[in-house]
């Protein structure tokens, strides 16, 4: 009894600094990244939601409520219907060519082989360069003159006409698939090498012990234990790439004849080139329900998928 | 059915000598215990007959079988089961690996279940099995293919002690009932004794000795085996240039002993007495050389023994080893 009392006592002589006030600090520690989330991301996206219900232009500080006339507009609009049909198969398109690259890439990787530090540098190259800038390199790749792609086919001898590659619809949207997968590709090869790396190697052991060859390891043991990492790999490239507007506008512009705009594109040349906020934000907004479906079905993949060690 | 022929098998990993020119013959349906220290180099060796290492000179055969054809399983410490493969499709993968109908392997795995009586838990995760019951789905797994030889690193040492001992047990009486072939690995001198019909005590990556439980413990080649087994392991006693060896419980007193028996005694300073309930462990020194002995009394033996007095012990001759003082190699007398 006398021993609680006194320490009760010291206790509250005993001055307290801040760092010894769990809520204080908690609250003090959390607050920047509290205040970046509202004031950056959450600000503008309810912005964004008000302005796609407004008529609001460039230029101007006029708000008029305008209800439901921009969604209206644009869904009888066959461009922005092209612009969402192109989003999702370049995204679609890209991320499948990502998860097949990335899934070989990093079985190449995991090999012991001469030269391997070299290659994994340059691996992460396209990472690290500024999209603008490469997505100016590959205009020059899939230029309609000096394309190298189209000089190699002909001196291979597998091309005897010649590729307008961004003059053409089809393989102007090709061409956007190959350069969004070129940029995600290295991310996703890392993240699949550090899922591999998590693997236990006793694991693999056995299945080599019980007879399974490299395709069966590959596809019944590998793959199904990197599906949780895999699916992370693709949530982050699929956000990338359907928000991405920097590759289609400076790769085509959204041409030719608007056959190629993505959503991002579209509502730039809408909402800021051609200065109507209004439908501009509405085109944006038609990005959210697309990228909630596909963040929840692979984060219930991930769950489902989830494994515990052994 | 087959044994294991080792011809002069090394493995190096740079400069490290893993597994040092190893012969070995392992007999049809035997359990063989590869016994040593950690870094000794059994799992090594363990890990070459399996073929997941490539030796770096040496022959294995196995029933004169190329390694393709090898005809083994293996179960690992871990038990290294599918973490996301139910416990059914765990045992039947080697199965799918063989290729097999769908009915020939339902009907197996059903067996091997049977066998190790965990039926009930065929639709189960690993993840939602306890240790032990995660060991038997891996001992289920190794044996459904019907392999020539199973191989087992460590399975038992991520079970509690008591578990252990049951799984022990069963071990042993599987492999009487399957009388297959084993190759055990453990560090474990216990299980050793109690599972091998032959134990390999390995140490360096050489090979020390082969032979029976009771060869090794009773009759060691050397101050390595003779040290190695045992619990508290042999007494070491310098002597005239040699080393004079002696197990623990044969270290009693005098008074314990029969008239007529032949005895070496010494005099023992006794240093302290730890009372263990089943036995009592004598610390003490001989011949004020001050090397430290150990005697391992069982409770029957209920001589009053105080610490800091001397007292007179005695081994009798027929279990003392001598050895080489330099080699620590035994010698014969």
């Amino acid at each position: 009894m006398l021993l609680r009392r006194r320490h009760g006592g010291t206790a509250t002589t005993v001055k307290r600094s801040l760092a010894d006030r769990e809520n204080v600090l908690g609250a003090a520690l959390l607050a920047p990244a509290l205040a970046y989330v509202l004031l950056l991301v959450g600000v503008p996206f309810v912005l964004a939601i008000v302005l796609s219900f407004s008529t609001a232009t460039a230029g101007s500080l006029s708000f008029g409520w305008a209800g439901f006339a921009n969604y209206r507009a644009i869904l009888a609009d066959p461009i922005f219907r092209r612009a969402l049909a192109n989003t999702a198969i370049v995204t679609i398109g890209s991320q499948v060519l990502v998860v097949v690259l990335a899934t070989a890439a990093a079985q190449v990787f995991r090999a012991a082989f001469h030269g391997k530090r070299t290659a994994r540098f340059v691996l992460l190259l396209p990472w690290a360069v500024p999209v603008s800038l490469a997505a100016i390199a590959w205009t020059w790749i899939f230029d309609s003159t000096f394309s190298v792609i189209n000089w190699t086919l002909k001196v291979g001898g597998l091309l005897h006409g010649w590729l307008y590659w961004l003059g053409d619809p089809t393989l102007a949207l090709v061409a956007i698939i190959i350069v969004q997968a070129w940029r995600i590709f290295p991310f996703a090869t890392v993240i699949v090498l550090a899922g591999l790396s998590s693997i236990p190697q006793e694991v693999v052991e056995a299945a080599i012990v019980d007879g399974a060859g490299f395709w069966r390891r590959l596809f019944h043991v590998e793959l199904p234990l990197l599906l949780p990492v895999v699916a992370v790999a693709v949530l982050f490239g699929v956000v990338y790439t359907a928000t991405d507007l920097g590759v289609v506008y400076i790769l085509t512009g959204g041409g030719p004849a608007n056959t190629t705009h993505v959503l991002p594109t579209l509502a730039f040349q809408r909402g800021i080139q051609g200065a109507d906020l209004g439908q501009g934000a509405a085109i944006a907004v038609f990005l959210l329900p697309f990228l909630i479906v596909v963040a929840i079905a692979m984060l219930r993949l991930a769950r489902h998928t989830e494994v515990g060690t052994t | 059915m087959a044994g294991v022929e080792i011809r002069h098998l090394s493995k190096r990993f740079g400069q490290l000598h893993a597994v040092d020119d190893v012969d070995l013959s392992i007999r049809e349906g035997e359990f063989l215990v590869l016994l040593g220290p950690s870094g000794c180099g059994k799992t090594t060796l363990l890990r070459m007959i399996a073929g997941l290492e490539r030796p770096t000179a040496g022959e294995i055969h196995i029933g004169g079988a190329p390694p393709r054809a090898r005809g083994i399983a293996m179960v690992f410490q871990s038990y290294a089961l599918y973490p996301h493969r139910t416990v059914s499709r765990n045992i039947s993968f080697p199965l799918e690996a063989l290729g097999l109908p769908r009915a020939v392997i339902e009907q197996k795995v059903r067996w091997a279940a049977e066998m190790f009586s965990i039926a009930r838990y065929l639709d189960r995760y690993p993840r939602q099995l306890s240790g032990g019951e995660r060991q038997r789905v891996a001992l289920c797994r190794a044996l459904v293919r019907d392999p020539k030889v199973f191989l087992l690193d460590e399975p038992l040492a991520n079970l509690d002690a008591k578990l252990r001992n049951t799984a022990r047990d069963e071990l042993k009486r599987f492999q009487r009932q399957v009388k297959r072939t084993v190759v055990y690995v453990t560090h474990d001198q216990v299980e050793a004794m109690g599972l091998g019909d032959r134990i390999v005590v390995m140490d360096r990556g050489k090979v020390r000795q082969v032979g029976t439980p009771h060869e090794v413990y009773e009759d060691p080649v050397d101050t390595f085996v003779a040290t190695f087994l045992g619990q508290p392991p042999m007494n070491l006693v310098e002597l005239q240039g040699a080393l004079l060896g002696f197990r623990p419980e044969h270290f009693l007193p005098v008074a314990h002993f029969g008239a007529n028996e032949a005895l070496r005694t010494f005099p023992l300073s006794v240093r302290r007495v730890e009372y263990l309930g089943s036995d009592r462990y004598v610390y003490g020194s001989v011949g004020g050389a001050g090397a430290t002995v150990i005697a391992k009394l069982p409770a029957t033996v209920a001589t009053e023994i105080a610490e800091g007095s001397d007292m007179e012990f005695a081994v009798p001759e027929r279990a003392l080893c001598y050895f080489d003082a330099a080699t620590g190699a035994r010698q014969r007398r």
